[in-house]
Formats: C-alpha cells, structure tokens, sequence
C-alpha cells in the first residue's frame, strides 16, 4: 500500500474560494465512470515555447507521488526556440505509469495531448488506432496547418477517424479563466499548458497537490504567474469535468512496488547527488571541472548547488581545461572529475591519456548524444563506447562502466568513484540522453546500504617511490604538501616503480602491459552477472546502458510466450564481469540490441570470439520495447 | 615549519635527475636562479608544486625536488588551476614556453590570467620551436626563415606582456636568462604576488635561434637597450643614466636628460601599482628597434584571486547550511513512502 499525503482523492492546499471545485463538480466527478488500466502511456506534444516539459514533468512528478512506477522520454529539440509552429520546433514529452512494474517511456501513447498541428504532424504516424488525442482546436489555425503541410483541417475532415479525437478551445479558454489576472495577452497565452495539465489530471484522477506546490515555490516572488498559472490549471480540470465532450476518466492504481522510501528522479540529477554522495563516502571532496554542453550541463549546474559538501566546480574556458583541471584536483589528492558529452570526450582524449600514465583516479562523465559532431545534440545514441575503449592515443586502456537507469545513475558513479580510488585509473561513466533527462521512481537507497569507499593517502616517505605498486597494481597517491614524499610524474614514460622519465624498449612493453593487467584485474572485484531467465538456451539478449528498460520488458515478453530467451545486462564494459564468456557460452545464439551501428556486438565478437548478432537503432531515440522484441524474433 | 624552511638551501630544490638540456642552453641559468630563489620564499619544499606543458622548458619540473607534474601540451595553466584551488595552501609555479603558453595554450594563458588564479607563471621565450627542432613560433618576428618558413615568416608575433596585461593580469614583469639578478628578483617578486604572476624570461635557444636578443642582453651594449624599471623612480637608462621616456601626447618618446630643456621631472616615474593598466601596456609596446626594452616589474596590483574566492564561496555555503548531509541530499524534492 501506498502512503499519501492527503486523502485518497485530492486535496486542494489552502484553498481558495474562487478556484476551488465546487460541491457540485465533486459530485459530478463521480458520476463519469472510472476506466481502470495496468499502465498508460500519454504524450504531451507542442512547440518548443509551449512548456512541454514542464507539463510532462508536473504529470510525472505527480504519478510518482501518487505511487505509480513509472519511466519518461523527453524528446525536445536542440534550438532553443525554433520557429513557431514548425515541424523542427516540436518539443515531446512522454510517460508511461502504471500499477505495474514499468521498464520503458512505453512504445505509443494512449492518450495524445496536441498543442498545435505541426506537433500532431510530427507524432502521427506513431500514433496507435484508438489513441486519445486531446487537440488545441486554436491553434489549427490556417497558417499553422499549412506550415505543418495539412492540406486541410484534419480536425474538421475524417482523416483522424481511427481515433478518439477530443479538440479543446484550449487558449480561448485559458484566455477566458484568466479574464481579470492583470497581465499581457502574450503571457495568458504562456498559460495554456497548465489548462492542458488541469484537463488531464481530470482525465486521470489526479489531485493538482504536487503542482501547486511547485508553482507556488517556483513563482513565490511573482504572484501573479502563480495566480495564473493555478487558475489556467484550475479551469483545466473544471473543464473536463462540466464539458460533455469527455465521458470517461482513467484510473492507474498505485504500484506494488518493492517497499522503501520513493522519489521521482533523472538520470543527471542522480549522476550529480551520486557524486556528491562518493566523495563523501570516500571522505575526499570533489572537484568538478566542465564546459556547459548539452544534455550534461545539468549535472554541473546541480553539483554546483551543492558547495555546503564541500564541492568546488569550475566552468572551465574549454573541455580540454575543464579535465586538465580535474586533472591537476587528483594530483593534488582530491576526486577529481570531469562531465561532457561525445564531443567533449573527443576534446578530452589526450589529457585522459595523461591521467592514465600519470595513473591518476579520474571520473569522467560522458553523457553520450547522437554523434558524429554536433550530431543530435538533444537526442540519445550510445555510440561512443568504441570512443571510450579505444579513442585515445597509444595502448591507453580506462574503466568503464554504464548506468542501466536513471536511478542507477546514483549507484554507478559511487561504484566508479571505488574503481577509480582504488586501482588509480581514470574511469569513464557512459550515461546517455535518454537516462539524463528521463526520469524514473527511484527507491532511495539507505545510507548504511551503500559501500564505503575506502581512500588511503600514502605519507611515510621510507622507500616511497612514486610508482610502486600494491595488491592491486596501484600506485600510491599522495597529497602534495606531505613532507619528504616530493615526486615528478608527466606524460613521458616511466621507469618501473620509480617513475623516472625512460625511454628503454623492453620498460616500455612492460609498462604497457602493467597498465592493461591493472584494468583486467578489476574484473575480480565486480559482481558477476545475473542472467534474467534461465542460465541456458536459445537466445541470449545482452544489453548495457539506457537500453536495459527495452530489452528487459522484450525479454519478459518473449519468456511469457514460451519462448527459450534470457538476458544479460553489463553496467561494467571495461573490464568486463568475471562470468561473461562463461553465460555467453550456454546459448545458441547471441543478440546484442544497441542504440548504434553494432559496437559492443563487435567487442562481444572479438573478445570471446562468439557470432553475436546486433539488434541495431540509430534514431537518436530509444529503442521501443517492440523493436527488440521484432529483432530478438527474427533471429530465434 | 617556516622556521625550517628558511633553513633550506639551493641543494634541498636539486632533484636527483640528469638534466637533459643542450649545453649552453638559457634555461640552465633560470633553473638556477629559481633554486636559489626558493630558500628566501620561507615555502617549504613539499609546499611547492611546478606543472609545466610539453617543450624544452617543461622539462623543469623534474629538475625541481618538489611537487611536480609535467602534462600536455599547452595545458598547465589549467591544470594548476585545478591543483591551486583544492590546495590554496601550495606554491604553484607554472613553467612555459612560448610555442606552448601562447599557441597551443593561448587559450588557458589568457583564461588563467583573467581569473586571476595565484599562480607564478613563467614563461621561457626564446622565439623558437625547440623541442621540435626549429619552426618558427608565435613570438618569432615577422619574415623569421625557419624549416617551416623557407621563404620568411608570414605571422605577426604576439607580444606575451602585452597580451597578459590585455587579459587583466596582476602581476607583470619581464626579464632574462643572462641576468641572474634581475631573474631572481622577478622570481621573488612573482612568488610574493597573491594572484596570477606572470614572468616573461627572454631566453637563449643556441641551437635553433641563438643570438635572439643579443641586440638588447649584450653585456657591452646592454646599459644602453636595457630600461631597468624601478617603482616610484623615473624611467632613466643608458650608460650614462641620462636617456629616459617621456610622454609626448598619448606616446613615449626616447629624451635626453640635460638636452633641449629635458629634465629628470620630465621623465615618467613607474608607478606598478597604478590601477590603470595604460602606461604599461605603453611600456610592453615599445618597438625594440628604437626603444629600450623594459625589464622588471609593469605591474604589480591587488585584485581577489579566483582561487580565494572559490574556497570563500565553499565555507559561505558551509556556513550558510551547514554541511552537507547525505540523509537530506537523498531525500529532497516529493518522496513517498512504500510499506
């Protein structure tokens, strides 16, 4: 059972006379009948000024509170304000909640809400035969359908028919509910997303509790957006309820969700308290270098919030100087990390290749985006892991490890903060644009839960040198401003154990070598794999990073209809889980969906020498829970 | 300890490691002289950290028994940020060359600058490419015949203290390799500086571009070439201490004291601690051909330094909410409970 604030139904916080619902709709609202589902998908679609993020996440931070599991695709464009009304400038958002367990931001949305033709242009053909779509009858104006390419109204002509097509005066009606609110025509008009919202917490039962409570923290020094923003999202809800156009309502119970303490959260937003939570698990503050770039910056604008932990982060002139300046952080004996994106990562190369013969811990973030270049710098990809494995010069070996949700973002930087202690090695974090801005039910995790991350700062000078090297092959890391333990590192090769500056052939190789076995060696020190499903048979779906939702849901899906499927999930891509070779070695075949041309399908195939088979999206969307399971099928 | 540290001599700052300059080489001479410098700083040694980028003068690090790390090309200014900041109690010395702190690291050299970070940042011009054998580099004048520039080079050099003072730097001063007092006090002075110090050290390559300056740091002409410049004194030089700058309009001009009516009051008296940056620049501006060239101190101002500030935002934010607990990091935002 879930625990709410408030009762069952909503409650309206100190309510105010002229907003609040009156007895009569209360009662009225009982009288349209509840249509119960186990989850439901709805998409909210318009121009990039029209606030669809902000909706999508106020409906998603409201199911969440209300007990849904639940996962979100944001899906907006990379121009800040493309032109009005344009099929470039449409800007989605997407949810799907349920009562039950839910792996993905869902295939196709049951309920569609439209806030001009263009983003009804654009969602279209995605939508399914008997989708809810809830239209902004203003907005389907001549021009706007003509810059979308309707030829003709399809609210008014039969195109839509296969639908359940609801168009809504949405900004007359917005206009109209914000009749005596002193403000511009132009602004009224910026309410129309929180009508919109009201209309569909109607439409699903849901109390506007948690939205209030954001308005009024976010406008409580602008009362009168406060005011407009509640009544627009009041008007929304009173429309539903009196207007005869909507007859039913929906109802997604909670989830039986594995019992603890809940909160919605993004991916980036767990990256940044994840961090925050290994430096002081390790009891070594932070030091964040970075240059703004999309879709990491959140995590620099988060962690730099949070300087009370001790954190310093540094907007850095460049990506080069944002991971040299973590850089020199880890030298100084501190965490030191760096955040970007494929491009940035491109930018980093060298200075990573510094960290790795200076052996120095470093935590390098690349939330990965549709590549190469610019690319789709809003959209997902996972195409940078060859980047990560081998996009340096020399043999320059780094760990990696990959975050399978958004929640998991939070555990995969403590278990990469551990690595990078622990062997003194640079470890690269391959998030993605899907986990950073899609959001999920997070169990918090207890604190006594997590592991301690244990840091040890060499200061006996007696036969210290400065690459020496422990159980693990570390070297020790000392804080400069320790007595008698002065030392020189740099890029050039170094002698064994010394340190020094050498340029003999047979140091060289050994060098090499030592630095690939230090990374090889952390495969002992992670948790093997667990195969979902059974240990053996036809096909093995392996997977890692954001696509864990898709393929998890696709490999349930098959397993139900009988079929001989498993899967098997890497967060650790370098070095690889201890068991890998072994699992993959008890299936007929091997099917690795990724969200790329086939790059861990390629490192699968060299490593353990096994004819894997990629399952393959390059969309700069995630995959849909029915593409891999069409591809697992066309191979089984 | 600074008791102890005082007690340090030259010896405690020579690093065990062979030094793998060419004989003759200028950077011999400043490696000295920063070890002789480092026993008056009253810094102990394990308090003081070098980073150099990649070129013949980012060797240094090794040569120095303290703190060092020698890193990519161009890039130190960037990663001694990284290390003064986490430490503000080191001493972080950044050592450069031309080609490497105004070329490839043209962008960190003037970011560092402008922040204002505490660091001492010397930089070894010789107006050559060393390490890599002799391509002409970002200070080399214009027409330079190298292997890269068969026929002349056709790139207008950069001025280094023009372009520091450009980028709001603090600290400015010039000297050279073959002055070993002028090069100790520039050293001090730098260290002393709180804020970025930057240190212009004209230096001899003498095997791709030897002779650079002998037109100015000749010992017979040197008197001549050579504005020492003292703050709170007239611009005087020459071998007989009667040639000075004077201001004529918005420009200086080369006067005689004693000739058509000059007088030691019409010379300009440096003045390193004024706010306005014009008159050094003015200084760093002189045309070498016809001017003498200015060593010592342009500018020497107090600004708060980027790495003060950063740790000052730290323990306000400490202050201001106590620090951070985990507990309440987790559970911030809506949570709900699941029994």
């Amino acid at each position: 059972m879930v625990n709410r604030p408030g009762s069952p139904r909503w409650e309206l916080p100190e309510p105010k006379e002229h907003l609040a619902l009156s007895p009569q709709t209360e009662a009225a609202s009982a009288a349209k009948p509840l249509e119960e589902h186990s989850h439901l998908v709805v998409r909210f679609a318009g121009d990039s000024g029209d606030g669809m993020q902000i909706t999508g996440s106020q409906f998603t931070a409201t199911n969440a509170v209300y007990g849904n599991d639940l996962a979100t695709l944001p899906d907006f464009p990379a121009e800040i304000r493309a032109p009005a009304g344009t099929l470039a400038g449409v800007s989605g958002f997407q949810l799907n909640f349920g009562s039950q367990k839910i792996y993905t931001a869902g295939d196709q949305p049951d309920v569609f809400v439209t806030m001009n033709p263009a983003a009804l242009k654009v969602n279209l053909p995605e939508l399914p035969n008997g989708c809810v779509i809830i239209a902004n009858e203003d907005a389907f104006t001549d021009r706007n359908l003509k810059m979308a390419g309707f030829a003709s109204n399809p609210l008014a002509d039969d195109s839509l028919s296969k639908f359940r097509v609801y168009p809504v005066k949405i900004s007359t009606l917005t206009n109209n509910a914000l009749a005596d609110v002193e403000m511009s025509a132009k602004d009224k008009a910026r309410c129309k997303n929180f009508f919109a919202l009201g209309l569909i917490y109607w439409m699903f039962n849901r109390s506007p509790e948690q939205t209030m409570r954001f308005l009024k923290d976010k406008f409580s020094k602008k009362p009168v957006i406060l005011e407009a923003n509640e009544k627009a999202m009041r008007a929304g809800m009173n429309y539903g309820e009196t207007a005869e156009a909507f007859t039913t309502r929906y109802e997604v119970k909670e989830a039986q969700l594995t019992p603890g303490k809940y909160r919605n959260i993004t991916g980036n937003s767990a990256m940044a308290i994840g961090l925050v939570a290994a430096s002081k698990l390790s009891g070594v503050p932070l030091f964040l270098g970075s240059y703004p770039i999309t879709p990491a910056s959140d995590i620099l604008h988060e962690l730099s919030r949070y300087k009370n932990f001790g954190i310093m982060t540094f907007q850095a002139e460049d990506e080069i100087a944002a991971v040299c300046s973590a850089i020199g952080a880890a030298f100084a004996g501190y965490l030191g990390l760096t955040t970007t994106s494929g491009p940035g990562i491109a930018l980093k190369a060298e200075a990573i290749g510094l960290a790795v013969m200076t052996e120095l811990p470093l935590l390098i973030v690349n939330v990965q985006r549709g590549g190469p270049s610019t690319g789709l710098p809003t959209k997902t990809e996972q195409a940078d892991l060859l980047q990560a494995m081998y996009g340096r010069n020399g043999e320059c070996p780094v760990a990696i490890v990959a975050p399978s949700t958004p929640g998991d973002c939070f555990h995969i930087a403590i278990e990469a903060t551990r690595i990078a202690t622990k062997y003194m090695t640079p470890v690269m974090i391959l998030s993605d644009g899907y986990l950073a801005n899609g959001a999920e039910a997070w169990r918090l995790p207890r604190i006594s839960d997590l592991p301690r991350i244990d840091v040890k700062f060499r200061t006996d000078p007696s036969g210290y040198k400065p690459y020496l090297r422990d159980e693990n092959l570390a070297r020790p890391w000392v804080r400069p401003g320790t007595p008698g333990l002065e030392h020189r590192i740099g890029g050039i090769e170094k002698q064994d154990i010394t340190g020094n500056v050498n340029y003999e052939a047979r140091n060289h190789e050994h060098m090499v070598k030592l630095r690939a076995q230090k990374i090889a060696n952390i495969a002992k020190d992670i948790p093997a794999l667990k195969v979902l499903g059974d240990p053996e048979g036809d096909v093995l779906v392996v997977g890692w990073g954001s696509t864990y939702g898709s393929i998890t849901a696709a490999v349930e899906e098959l397993r139900a209809q009988g079929k001989r499927v498993s899967g098997v999930h890497l967060r650790h891509l370098n070095p690889f889980p201890p068991n890998l070779g072994e699992i993959l070695g008890k299936f007929r075949k091997v099917i690795v969906p990724e969200m790329n041309a086939g790059q861990l399908v390629k490192i699968i195939r060299a490593t353990f020498n096994v004819p894997a088979i990629g399952v393959n999206k390059i969309q700069g969307q995630p995959f849909r829970k029915r593409e891999v399971v069409d591809g697992i099928l066309t191979h089984l | 300890m600074t008791e102890a540290a005082t007690k340090l001599t030259k010896a405690d700052f020579q690093s065990d490691q062979d030094i793998r300059w060419c004989p003759g080489c200028g950077d011999y001479s400043i490696l000295a002289q920063v070890q002789n410098v480092m026993p008056e700083l009253g810094v102990p040694k394990e308090k003081v950290v070098f980073v150099s980028g990649i070129g013949c003068s980012s060797r240094f690090p090794y040569y120095m028994n303290t703190y060092g790390l020698h890193s990519i090309h161009g890039r130190a200014p960037a990663v001694a940020t990284g290390v003064k900041c986490m430490s503000p109690d080191l001493s972080v010395w950044v050592v450069t060359g031309d080609g490497d702190g105004l070329s490839i690291g043209g962008n960190h050299f003037i970011h560092a600058i402008r922040r204002n970070v505490d660091l001492n940042v010397l930089m070894f011009n010789n107006r050559i490419y060393g390490l890599t054998k002799g391509q002409y580099s970002p200070t080399s004048e214009l027409g330079k015949k190298t292997k890269s520039t068969p026929m002349g080079s056709v790139d207008y050099p950069l001025h280094p203290i023009s372009l520091a003072l450009g980028a709001e730097a603090t600290f400015v001063a010039r000297t050279m390799d073959v002055d070993p007092k002028s090069l100790r006090y520039c050293v001090k002075r730098a260290a002393e500086h709180k804020g970025i110090a930057f240190v212009e050290i004209y230096q001899n390559c003498n095997i791709f571009n030897d002779g650079a300056y002998d037109s100015i740091v000749e010992k017979s002409i040197r008197s001549d070439r050579v504005l020492y410049l003292e703050h709170g004194k007239p611009m005087i030089f020459g071998k007989d201490m009667n040639k000075g700058l004077k201001l004529n309009g918005f420009q200086l001009e080369v006067a005689t004291i004693g000739e058509n009516g000059v007088t030691e009051k019409d010379i300009v008296v440096h003045d390193e601690t004024n706010p306005d940056p014009t008159m050094a620049f003015l200084l760093s501006r002189l045309d070498e051909a016809t001017f003498p060239v200015p060593m010592g101190v342009f500018r020497a101002v107090r600004r708060p330094a980027f790495d003060e500030m950063m740790n000052d935002q730290v323990k306000a934010a400490t202050q201001k909410s106590g620090p951070g607990d985990l507990d309440s990091l987790l559970n911030q935002g809506d949570t709900w409970e699941v029994h």
